[in-house]
């Protein structure tokens, strides 16, 4: 919020410069995020009065002007203005002055005459209609007010501020005005705080009697009415449509001034209402009726439903409530009487309302962030003041208080010094922490240990002795806490638990093999799977959706992460990053039932791809195999998978014992080319929660062979439908224990081998038993068991 | 015989000149000293046609021009291998400036690092890992964390809805919650994990990181908050660094602090890393509010604890100067490559 120093100052005293006023706000939880100077560049612009105009006499459109500048003496000015005449007291920038612009103007010649200085206008002062009549006018200023000459016109027409921009935090609505950062300021430079006037006079007369009625006492639990009658609408004074300018808001009239500016001091918004448009003068709160209609100030017509509060008169909404009046009864240049409308509306509907009509207005964005009844109160009686003061109008007695809640009641704690430094941990006296709740506007009554504080009525916000603990902290300084490390906790076992450093183990794995771990979002669109061409019913597709997503990109919670790392490998290929291999672990989100009326499951799936290198579906066989062996877990990895976005004939499942807990191999061509990608692409995915179920094999060392394993190396010729699983099967089967392993190194088709078969070189490695070496006779018996055993289940032969 | 020997000697001088190689060395050697066929052991032989008394001299003689040749012989050996053994080196150097044959490694996501060094950090203080659920109930996202509906922090949180009361978690908070209601204290806990918001530009990512820390206790103060703090940042940024605490707001917290560090790229004089306050913020927290602990059915007069909560994202960003949010969820290979564990 925006908080002028020079409005600041009619609430405190402050004698601290500006940077220290800053401080003192950071301090005490305010972080002002800029500080807007005004005439603070505006430096030897001063008054003086023409008293002769001669043609120049080398240039038609100039003019030479004598003035008096005061204490600068007698000057001469040369300008173009045509608007300046003898007698006219005007701003002149003299010899070395800086404009608010922060040009600077120097003694100079025009077409040969010297002039010592320059005559300024509104732009170059720096201020508008606001600040002075006729200073938006496009030439020389010229003052109505008789001012003293060679005076500095930054301080003749109190240019001089400094607007604070403050963020408040959410918990503190009564520091969204003027009085809330002064309460705030007073306590911080411990100075007394100075309430605003609030004192008014009713003039009794031949008045209305106005009836208000309202029917949500939930969504309205105060209003308050108040008349005002013999309305002169006329321009505010300076001096409010200048603050008004400084906080950002234009000056419309006497009457919608005065609301805005006690919105801006004490945080209140206001509505006036011209009377003579309110039929039977009467006011209804109520909920809208489905389908009413109302046109708003800003003369759009707004559809309504029940869920917005209206109010209304006799007959039809003038406004809707908090959020912006009625086009039909607003306040006119020919308004003679007007009813002040100062209410607490329930925050979160003002939001939604404002929201779902799409209006947003400083009366809205004030009641969303919540208002007090103390404030509404008070707030209306200032407003009565500065009708007074303005002689706007006359305060009529006819005011009606619907107090609808019950009285607000000051939020009371019980609680010890005790408890109170028990939070922070360090020992702040008493006399301070009374001392402080004290200029923070608490009632504090003390007996010994115990105190009992009273907040003031604007504090909704404290609740308990943490509260008090955490203002007596921010008053005294957050620099007193002492770091301690736990000094009264008790010792607890720390780190990762097993689970989750498996995880980190898997990362690290894949990290070994040369994959980077990459992250991606949560949520795909609904295009991203339709690449996967899935078949109905396809568990990839039977997915939770977001229902206010940023996007159609980010609409679906994913159960394969294999569409989000096809997007990762396109993007890269489109970069000219034309290789890679990466990795995710992350959670995907299985529906129990949609809509979602019950938890999810979530389960962390780990899926890998590689592109543009040479892995290809053996080296994703490998890495397979590779975390079987550190995992130890038993991987069949020779079932072919039955996906929709896998080549049907490069891809296998991933089967842990007989459950199928993955898959892995080539993506299928329409898949990639879905995603733009043009190589041969290749991924494996597995339910990671599956897997880490079985890590819990524990590790044992196995005692190193006493005499070494002997090779074979055999050449087979083999039907070409025979697979090299079932080669190895027979192999082991034929000869149990002995066989230590088994390794294909050549695979020939060819003429040499005859149509439908294939050559196949295998090394088969024996092991030796406990007792003694292998001799060569016992591995030509295996060798020779094993022929027998593949010709007669595999018609396999030697070659 | 005794010129016999000296033509032998002077053979092998002359004939050794023309040794160029191991192999030719050791014909030379074969045919002087070989054991049968060899002209210096035929001479041995041939030392028995001699008279008995000239016997023992020839026999000297002969022993003598074998121990002679043998040391020839050697000495050429040397010579030659150390030759050949030069030559071989030189034959097979290499341009070592040609490119290496790469085995590379993969990398760790920077959040993933960042996440271990931390945990590391807490782990040493007594934090154990919990991690829970991403879609959470209004229950443990917002209300049991001292948010109702009406409450001011909904207002700063656009969150994703998959139903009237399911949503992706916007903080790490609820576990908070979830462990307030599984573990009994004292504990001390650390909740990291993606979290999610409606909002999308250089510095937001509609997901990111988040790491939650919770300590439950009796009698924890904001003094050990700031400890635990100090330990944190001496570990993470540099020794010498420091933090300030300022008032803040958080509904599960009160009092509620943000936490800044000195900035570790110019010490506190300030920079354009830190806004030229010398301070940059890395997280919020404060004790913990009791109706949170009332809420998860803990005795508040009994416990008291600290929360805080960091972002990841944030840490591993300032860390490793990365000045836009996207570079870790882009996934390009360039840049994942580049965060080293």
């Amino acid at each position: 919020m925006l908080a002028p120093l020079s409005w600041l100052k009619d609430f405190v005293d402050i004698d601290v410069t500006v940077e220290e006023l800053e401080k003192k706000l950071f301090d005490s939880g305010f972080e002002v995020e800029q500080i807007i100077p005004y005439g603070d560049k505006l430096d030897k612009v001063v008054t003086c009065k023409i008293f002769k105009i001669e043609q120049h006499p080398n240039a038609e459109k100039l003019r030479i002007c004598q003035v008096d500048a005061g204490k600068y003496g007698k000057l001469q000015i040369i300008t173009n203005a045509q608007n300046v005449k003898e007698g006219d007291i005007v701003p002149v920038a003299v010899d070395g002055a800086t404009l608010a612009t922060g040009d600077r103007i120097f003694n100079g010649k025009l077409r040969g005459e010297p002039s010592y200085g320059m005559f300024c206008g509104g732009e170059e002062i720096g201020i508008t209609d606001a600040f002075y009549e006729g200073a938006s006018f496009d030439g020389v200023l010229v003052f109505n007010d008789d001012f003293p000459l060679g005076e500095e016109v930054r301080d003749l027409l109190g240019l001089k501020d400094y607007v604070f921009d403050i963020s408040v935090l959410a918990n503190r609505p009564d520091c969204q005005s003027i009085v809330g950062i002064a309460r705030e300021i007073a306590c911080a430079l411990n100075k007394p705080f100075k309430e605003p006037d609030l004192s008014y006079n009713e003039v009794k007369g031949d008045d209305e009697k106005i009836d208000v009625t309202v029917l949500d006492n939930e969504l309205c639990p105060r209003y308050i009415a108040h008349l005002i009658k013999d309305v002169k609408i006329e321009k505010a004074p300076k001096w409010m449509s200048k603050r008004l300018a400084l906080c950002g808001l234009n000056s419309i009239n006497n009457i919608v001034d005065i609301t805005n500016y006690v919105l801006l001091e004490m945080g209140q918004p206001m509505h006036a209402f011209d009377l003579k448009d309110l039929e039977n003068n009467e006011i209804i709160v109520r909920r809208a009726e489905n389908g009413e209609k109302i046109v708003t100030l800003d003369e759009k017509e707004n559809i309504l439903n029940s869920d917005n509060l209206v109010i209304c008169d006799g007959q039809k909404p003038v406004a809707l409530a908090g959020i912006m009046g009625g086009l039909n009864s607003e306040i006119k240049d020919d308004t003679t009487a007007v009813l002040f409308e100062c209410a607490k509306f329930k925050r979160d509907n003002v939001r939604k309302s404002a929201r779902t009509l799409g209006k947003s207005s400083d009366s809205s964005k004030r009641f969303e962030k919540g208002v007090d009844e103390y404030t509404t109160e008070r707030a209306s009686k200032r407003a009565l003041n500065l009708i007074d003061k303005l002689g706007a109008g006359r305060v009529t007695a006819v005011r009606v208080d619907v107090s609808a809640g019950k009285t607000q009641e000051n939020k009371e704690v019980r609680t010890t010094f005790g408890k109170i430094n028990g939070v922070l941990g360090i020992e702040v006296p008493k006399d301070t922490i009374v001392d402080i709740l004290t200029r923070l506007g608490f009632g504090v009554t003390v007996d010994g240990e115990n105190l009992v504080t009273v907040a003031p009525p604007y504090r909704e916000d404290v609740e308990g002795y943490p509260d008090l603990a955490e203002e007596v902290i921010r008053t005294y300084g957050y620099e007193h806490i002492k770091p301690t490390l736990l000094k009264e906790a008790q010792v607890t076992a720390g780190g990762y638990s097993k689970e989750q450093k498996d995880e980190l183990k898997m990362k690290r794995t894949f990290v070994n093999l040369g994959f980077n771990e990459a992250m991606t979002f949560s949520f795909y669109s609904k295009k991203d799977i339709s690449a996967l061409n899935l078949r109905e019913g396809d568990c990839e597709g039977q997915t939770i959706l977001i229902g206010n997503p940023l996007s159609d990109n980010y609409e679906v919670l994913r159960r394969t992460l294999i569409p989000s790392l096809l997007k990762v490998a396109s993007s890269n290929i489109k970069k000219g990053n034309t290789e890679g291999k990466i990795f995710e672990i992350a959670r995907t989100f299985i529906p129990k039932t949609l809509p979602v009326t019950d938890f999810p499951e979530e389960r962390r799936y780990l899926t890998a791809l590689t592109f543009g290198g040479q892995d290809d579906f053996f080296t994703l066989k490998g890495v397979l195999e590779e975390i079987a062996e550190i995992f130890r877990v038993k991987f069949n990895l020779n079932v072919r998978a039955d996906k929709t976005y896998l080549h049907s004939g490069v891809s296998a499942k991933i089967l842990l014992g007989d459950k199928e807990i993955g898959v892995y191999g080539q993506i299928a061509y329409e898949t990639a080319a879905a995603f733009d990608i043009e190589c041969k692409v290749y991924a494996l995915e597995l339910d990671y929660d599956a897997l880490a179920e079985e890590f819990n094999t524990p590790f044992k060392y196995v005692n190193l062979p006493k005499f070494r394993s002997v090779e074979r190396d055999l050449a087979l010729v083999a039907d070409e439908k025979t697979t090299c699983a079932e080669i190895e099967d027979v192999i082991r089967s034929a000869c149990k224990n002995s066989v230590e392993s088994v390794k294909l190194f050549d695979v020939y088709v060819g003429e040499q081998v005859g149509v439908g078969k294939k050559s196949m070189a295998y090394t088969v490695t024996f092991k030796a038993g406990e007792e003694k070496p292998l001799e060569s006779a016992d591995v030509d018996a295996f060798v020779k068991r094993i022929l027998g055993s593949l010709k007669h289940r595999l018609g396999v032969e030697l070659r | 015989m005794e010129n016999q020997i000296a033509e032998i000697k002077s053979n092998i001088t002359a004939e050794i000149q023309t040794v160029n190689s191991s192999k030719e060395l050791y014909e030379l050697k074969s045919k002087y000293l070989l054991n049968k066929a060899g002209i210096i052991p035929a001479l041995m032989k041939e030392l028995g046609k001699a008279s008995k008394e000239d016997r023992p001299k020839l026999g000297q003689m002969i022993n003598a021009l074998k121990d002679w040749a043998t040391q020839i012989f050697e000495g050429k050996d040397a010579e030659i291998t150390e030759v050949e053994k030069k030559a071989r080196y030189e034959k097979e150097a290499v341009d070592i400036t040609m490119p290496s044959k790469k085995t590379k490694v993969g990398t760790l996501h920077p959040v993933t690092i960042i996440k271990n060094e931390l945990v590391d950090i807490f782990a040493g203080m007594g934090f154990k890992v919990v991690e829970t659920r991403e879609i959470e109930d209004d229950f443990h996202n917002f209300t049991a964390l001292n948010t109702p509906l009406e409450h001011p922090a909904r207002d700063k949180q656009d969150t994703f809805y998959v139903s009237d009361d399911f949503m992706l978690r916007t903080h790490t908070s609820p576990g908070q919650i979830r462990s307030l209601k599984s573990i009994e204290p004292p504990f001390k806990i650390l909740v990291p994990g993606r979290v999610y918001r409606a909002d999308d530009d250089a510095t937001h990512s509609p997901m990111f990181h988040q790491m939650e820390g919770l300590v439950i206790d009796e009698n924890i103060t904001m003094c050990d908050l700031q400890g635990m703090l100090d330990v944190l940042v001496h570990k993470m940024f540099s020794e010498t660094a420091k933090t300030r605490f300022r008032p803040s707001f958080f509904p599960f917290t009160e009092p509620s602090v943000e936490v800044d560090v000195s900035c570790f790229e110019c010490g506190g004089k300030g920079c354009k890393l830190c806004k030229g306050t010398g301070w940059i913020e890395i997280l919020g927290g404060g004790i913990v509010n009791k109706k949170v602990l009332e809420n998860c059915g803990v005795d508040s007069n009994k416990y008291t604890g600290f929360a805080f909560g960091l972002g990841l994202d944030r840490i591993a960003m300032l860390k490793n100067g990365v000045n836009n949010i996207h570079v870790l969820y882009d996934g390009d290979v360039r840049a994942l490559k580049q965060f080293k564990d």
